[in-house]
Parts: C-alpha cells; sequence; structure tokens
C-alpha cells in the first residue's frame, strides 16, 4: 500500500530482556495477566469492535503518517491485545518487540481515539493491558524502567535525594525572594491550607518554576506548603510502564502526606500526567473512589486566583500566543474553558487552536512516551507532524503548555518541523509578563 | 405436496420461531453475563449515572451530532441510513406481519422498497470501504466480509423474491433461512454491537462525564 515498515530502533531495556525469555514464559504471562483482565470491559469491547476504523481520525500518529493503517488505534490493538487473544498467548519474540514498541512508543493513551469510536471503546485500555503484559515479563524500554526504578528506590521520578530537595527549595526561595522579599516556600507547614507538589522534572532541570511558586502563592496571600520529605513528587511513571504495584504505591504516599500535613487541598504544579495519576488511577488503585484530599491542578488554582482577584493583572502579554490543552486535564478533566480564561485574562493577543478543548490533539510526548528516552525521540516527533502544522497554523509566536509533557513535546516537534514559537509554562507567563506584585509586598528602599 | 413446499413451511415456521427463541435467549444471556461481569469490576458500576449515559447516547445516535460522525460526512449517511433500514424494514413490512399473522402499522411498499435497498446500497459502500481504505482493511478479516454478506443476504433476496427474479419458491425460501441466520448471530458474532451499544457507550460517558467532567463526543 506504499506505507514503510518501521525502521529498526535498539532498545536494551526490551532487546536484551527478550533475548532471555523463552515462548513458554511469554505464553504464560500473557495468558495469566489476560485472564485477570478478562472482566467485562475487556469482553464487551473485544466482541462488540465492527473494526469500522473510524478511530484512525482521531490519532495523531496516524494522522502525521498519512493514515498509515499500522498507527490507527484499532491496528495497534490487532498488532496486541487481538493477536495475543487469538493465538492464546502463543506469539513469537518478534511479536513481543512490535507489541511492545506500539504500546510503550505508538500511543500516548490519551484517549481521543475513545471519542471517535462509536461504541466509546477505551482503545488506550487495551495498550495499558499490553505495558502490564510487557512489565510482567520485563520488556520496558530501558529510559522509561530507570524512572521507574527511581520512583521504587527514591518515591520520585529522577534520584532526587531529600537533602537535594530540601536544597533547591531553598536556593528557590531566595530566587523568589530576588522578587518579593517576603517570598517563602514553607516547608513541613501542619495545618496549611495547600500541600503544594510538583513532578521530580522541577527541582532537577526546571527550579525556576519552583521560586515562580513561591511567588505566585506569596503574591496571592495562600497558606501553603510543600513536605521536606518523600511524597513531594505527584509524578507517576511506574503508571505508564504497567507497573500498578509501584503506581498505588506512589499515588498512596501523595495523598497520606497531604493527609499527614493536615491540609485542606493539594495543589499541584502545571503536569497533566500527575493530575491523572492523583485523581484517577491513584485513588482507584487505592481503593478510594475518589481522593481522599480535594486536588487542583495549577489551571483550576490559577484560575481561581485570577477571577477571585487574589493576583492582579498588571499587564496583558501583547505578543500573539496560542495554547496547548493538556489531554489529562482538558479531554480527561474538562478544563479547557477555564484554561482560555486564564489565557485571555492574561493575553491581548490570544489565538485560539482548531480543533480545541477535548479535541485537539496529544503533544505526543505523554502517556510515558517521552520517558522512553533518546532511542524513540525521532519516532515520536515525526508521529505528531499534525500538531506542528496546527499551531503553526495559529500564526502564535508562544504558545502556553500548562503541562510538563506537553512542554517537551512540543518543544520537539516546534524544532524538527520548523516552526517558530516559544514555549512556556502559564506560571512563567504569569511571573514575568503578567503579575501585579501588591504594594505591600515590595521591596523598601 | 413437493419437498420444496415441505421446506417452506419449516423455514416460514417453527425455524422462524426456533431462531427467535434462540435470538432473545442468546442476547439475554450475553447482557447478563456482561453485567455480571460488570458487578465484579469495583471500577464501572459504582462510577455509572444515568444522566451521562443518557446524554451521550442521545449524541451518538444523533446523525451528524459528533464531531467523529462530522469529520465522516458521507460514512455517517450511510451508517444511519443503513442501520435505521436494517432495522426497521423487517419489522415494519406487511408481508411479515400478514406471514405472522399481527397487524401492526406498516411501511407502503415502495417505501420498503427504497429501504431495502438502502441496505444493500449501504452493504455494498461498507464492503469497498474494507477492500480499498488502507486503514480499514489493515483490520478486515474473512469474518467481517462473511458477517456483512450475511446481513446483507435477506435483504438481496427480499428484493428478488419481491420482483419474483429467479425460481421464487427457492428465493423466498433462501430468504427466510437467511433471515433466521441473522436471527441467530445477532448475539453470538459482531452484530453483538447492537446489544452492548449501550453499555460502552454509557461506561465512556460515565468515564468522561461524571468521573473526569468533559464530553465523549
Amino acid at each position: 500500500m506504499g506505507f514503510k515498515p518501521r525502521e529498526e530502533v535498539a532498545d536494551q531495556g526490551i532487546d536484551k530482556r527478550l533475548e532471555e525469555l523463552s515462548l513458554e514464559q511469554i505464553e504464560q504471562t500473557i495468558n495469566k495477566a489476560l485472564a485477570a483482565e478478562m472482566n467485562a470491559r475487556m469482553t464487551a469491547y473485544l466482541q462488540t469492535c465492527v473494526h469500522c476504523g473510524l478511530c484512525a481520525n482521531a490519532c495523531h500518529y496516524c494522522l502525521s503518517h498519512n493514515m498509515d493503517p499500522k498507527y490507527a488505534p484499532v491496528g495497534k490493538v490487532k498488532d496486541t491485545v487481538w493477536e495475543m487473544v487469538k493465538k492464546k498467548g502463543k506469539v513469537s519474540k518478534e511479536f513481543m518487540r512490535t507489541a511492545a514498541r506500539i504500546a510503550y512508543t505508538e500511543c500516548n493513551t490519551c484517549r481521543r481515539c475513545s471519542m471517535y469510536c462509536p461504541f466509546g471503546i477505551d482503545i488506550a485500555y487495551f495498550i495499558i493491558t499490553t505495558r502490564r503484559i510487557c512489565h510482567l515479563l520485563g520488556i520496558v524500554p530501558q529510559y522509561e524502567q530507570d524512572t521507574v526504578n527511581s520512583h521504587s528506590a527514591t518515591f520520585n521520578q529522577m534520584w532526587v535525594q531529600q537533602d537535594e530537595w530540601i536544597d533547591t527549595l531553598q536556593w528557590q526561595e531566595e530566587d523568589a525572594q530576588g522578587k518579593i522579599p517576603l517570598a517563602r516556600i514553607p516547608l513541613e507547614k501542619e495545618g496549611a491550607d495547600i500541600m503544594y507538589s510538583v513532578i521530580a522534572p522541577e527541582p532537577k532541570i526546571l527550579a525556576q518554576l519552583l521560586a515562580n511558586a513561591s511567588i505566585i502563592m506569596t503574591a496571592a496571600g495562600m497558606s501553603w506548603t510543600m513536605p521536606a520529605t518523600d511524597g513531594w513528587d505527584n509524578s507517576n511513571m511506574a503508571m505508564f510502564s504497567g507497573d500498578f504495584e509501584t503506581s498505588a504505591r506512589l499515588e498512596r504516599l501523595h495523598h497520606e502526606t497531604a493527609i499527614r500535613l493536615k491540609v485542606k487541598r493539594i495543589v499541584m504544579g502545571e503536569c497533566g500526567h500527575a493530575y491523572r495519576g492523583a485523581v484517577y488511577d491513584g485513588p482507584k488503585s487505592n481503593s478510594w473512589m475518589f481522593p481522599p484530599i480535594p486536588v487542583i491542578h495549577a489551571i483550576d488554582f490559577y484560575h481561581e486566583i485570577i477571577t477571585q482577584g487574589k493576583i492582579r493583572i498588571a499587564k496583558k502579554f501583547d505578543k500573539p500566543i496560542t495554547v496547548q490543552d493538556p489531554c489529562n486535564v482538558i479531554r480527561n478533566a474538562g478544563l479547557g474553558m477555564k484554561l482560555r480564561e486564564i489565557m485571555k485574562a492574561t493575553c491581548s493577543d490570544f489565538r485560539d487552536v482548531e480543533p480545541r478543548l477535548g479535541h485537539n490533539y496529544c503533544c505526543a510526548a505523554g502517556g510515558g512516551v517521552i520517558n522512553c528516552g533518546p532511542p524513540w525521540k525521532k519516532d515520536r516527533v515525526k508521529g505528531n507532524k499534525i500538531k506542528a502544522d496546527q499551531l503553526r497554523a495559529t500564526g502564535a509566536e508562544y504558545v502556553v503548555t500548562p503541562c510538563h509533557n506537553c512542554h517537551s513535546g512540543i518543544e520537539d516537534i516546534l524544532k524538527e518541523f520548523n516552526v517558530h514559537m516559544h514555549v512556556i509554562f502559564f506560571s512563567e507567563l504569569l511571573v514575568d509578563h503578567c503579575m501585579e506584585i501588591p504594594e505591600h509586598l515590595k521591596a523598601k528602599d | 405436496m413437493t419437498r420444496g413446499y415441505t421446506m417452506y413451511e419449516f423455514v416460514s415456521g417453527p425455524l422462524f420461531w426456533i431462531s427467535l427463541a434462540i435470538c432473545v435467549a442468546g442476547s439475554i444471556y450475553k447482557l447478563v453475563t456482561v453485567i455480571k461481569l460488570a458487578r465484579k469490576d469495583k471500577v464501572v458500576l459504582p462510577y455509572m449515572r444515568l444522566s451521562y449515559s443518557l446524554k451521550s447516547i442521545g449524541r451518538w445516535i444523533t446523525p451528524f451530532g459528533t464531531r467523529s460522525m462530522r469529520l465522516t460526512p458521507i460514512f455517517t449517511a450511510v451508517a444511519f441510513s443503513f442501520h435505521i433500514c436494517l432495522l426497521f424494514t423487517p419489522l415494519l413490512l406487511l408481508a411479515h406481519h400478514e406471514l405472522l399473522g399481527i397487524r401492526l402499522i406498516h411501511l407502503p411498499d415502495p417505501v420498503a422498497h427504497v429501504m431495502t435497498a438502502i441496505v444493500i446500497i449501504g452493504g455494498l459502500f461498507f464492503l469497498q470501504r474494507r477492500l480499498l481504505v488502507p486503514y480499514v482493511n489493515n483490520v478486515t478479516y474473512f469474518s467481517d466480509i462473511l458477517l456483512l454478506l450475511l446481513v446483507m443476504a435477506p435483504f438481496v433476496t427480499g428484493f428478488l423474491a419481491y420482483y419474483q427474479w429467479f425460481d421464487y419458491r427457492t428465493v423466498i425460501t433462501l430468504h427466510m433461512i437467511f433471515g433466521c441466520v441473522m436471527l441467530v448471530i445477532i448475539p453470538f458474532t459482531r452484530i453483538v454491537h447492537m446489544l452492548f451499544f449501550a453499555l460502552t457507550r454509557a461506561y465512556m460517558a460515565c468515564e468522561f462525564g461524571y468521573v473526569r467532567n468533559s464530553q465523549d463526543w
């Protein structure tokens, strides 16, 4: 049909372990995992799918590859779970290599396809099931597994040690004091209204975002705290690698840390998957129907402090600017209109994307895909031309990405497809360009 | 009395009732099984809410009610016409009512003709799509083609019977056999989507609406 086969990519995490596995081990593991997953959803989905292919119109990988059938969501299910079910686990190592590649690097579990399937089949669930099987077999991309190992050993994604964490917060508190002398990052303040949690890349590589948080919280006059102990990292790559046991441990500690600090709610930084973990997957895997403590995403929090006048906008940002709707907080949390309200409150030349809100294209970095690391970067970036085209069409010079995965993913695709646009977080827009520092907090001469 | 006549009697009588019984019992069995399974799965029923389910199902049974449908207007138009005609032509056909000895509102003959033709044309449209569109062809198995042909068969033979092309007795017997086959396979093949549509859609509607404060259309 004129579609090229996939180029081979070497990944030690998959290739080396696959060599060691026997076909019997693969068969047994698949059958055991599938038996555990043969619930009402899987049963109904397997029988209901009429193979119509309408989901192909939803997937950014498929749209970016000229509707190549192997990137259609249903095509990915065919090359993973369908075959495993059909062959009762008797699949080859080569099949498993491709299945792992599809599940970890060619689907962001963004769930857009479920909005294009007439039956609302949860295709991402098939992909996650495939990842579970790969995790049980130990065939996980090396970089992704490293983040999970870090989670498992340190309760954060990037091997940040406790002294480094506290030290980074103190350093960023000092940076924040450059803007507001009274700015603080209160640690372990029991009974504060808010526990602010972030993902590990913030202290590790984007520390200025912690200073931004301090400036915003101080200016808005919030009662807040951050934990000095494990439980400060709200990210969760185990949720995406298929290691549900580690995933549940992480989410439990995050919530229990908030309970220990006796806060009223958790406010989290600009990250999509962390929200998914804390609000949906985490509670369910810990037998909570809903989060034991309310979790507020940064978009929601900024919306609250801007609309309630706790933060005043001194000057609107006047360069053309657009926005990325992160799947996990827009399609999967409905914060799309709030995001637009804060964009319009802070920018005079806001240019919306099309399609937008829940129908927006994924950044192709989320769902653990960017964590598969450099070996898979080319595939990831090539798989999202449609996003670069969408952003280019806005004519904007800046794009706000209220999610870490979106931020990195979009930076990569803009570079690849020569779209000249600056990628910023909303907190940067607020702190660097728009926010008014209240008189009483300004430095006195 | 010819052998053919006996066969005709058999298919228009006992075979139909047996098929209908299998269809109804099979459908109940399928629905009960999946609902029982859902009760075991702790993350399904506790999150289901009727209002979100109905809102989403309403959208998805309204032509062009979703972005997915608007993106593929020809497919949407064909799919809706096909399904409506597929469901209502056999239910509202005067000849069927007469055979069963019941009096119900029925379709005028010319309307029934057009509706039958729509099913056949729709089936051919789906067939060409299965063969020619790469991402559909990739997931098309022999069973998908067979299923489509089995669904079209009662309509093609019904059409032929009405116009008395070929041997009427043979064609009408075949028509009834295909009709019975159709009834029997509803719960046991992918046509079960007819029963499961509301369930899978409702679950996703609640996932998006009730749990995630969003929309699935």
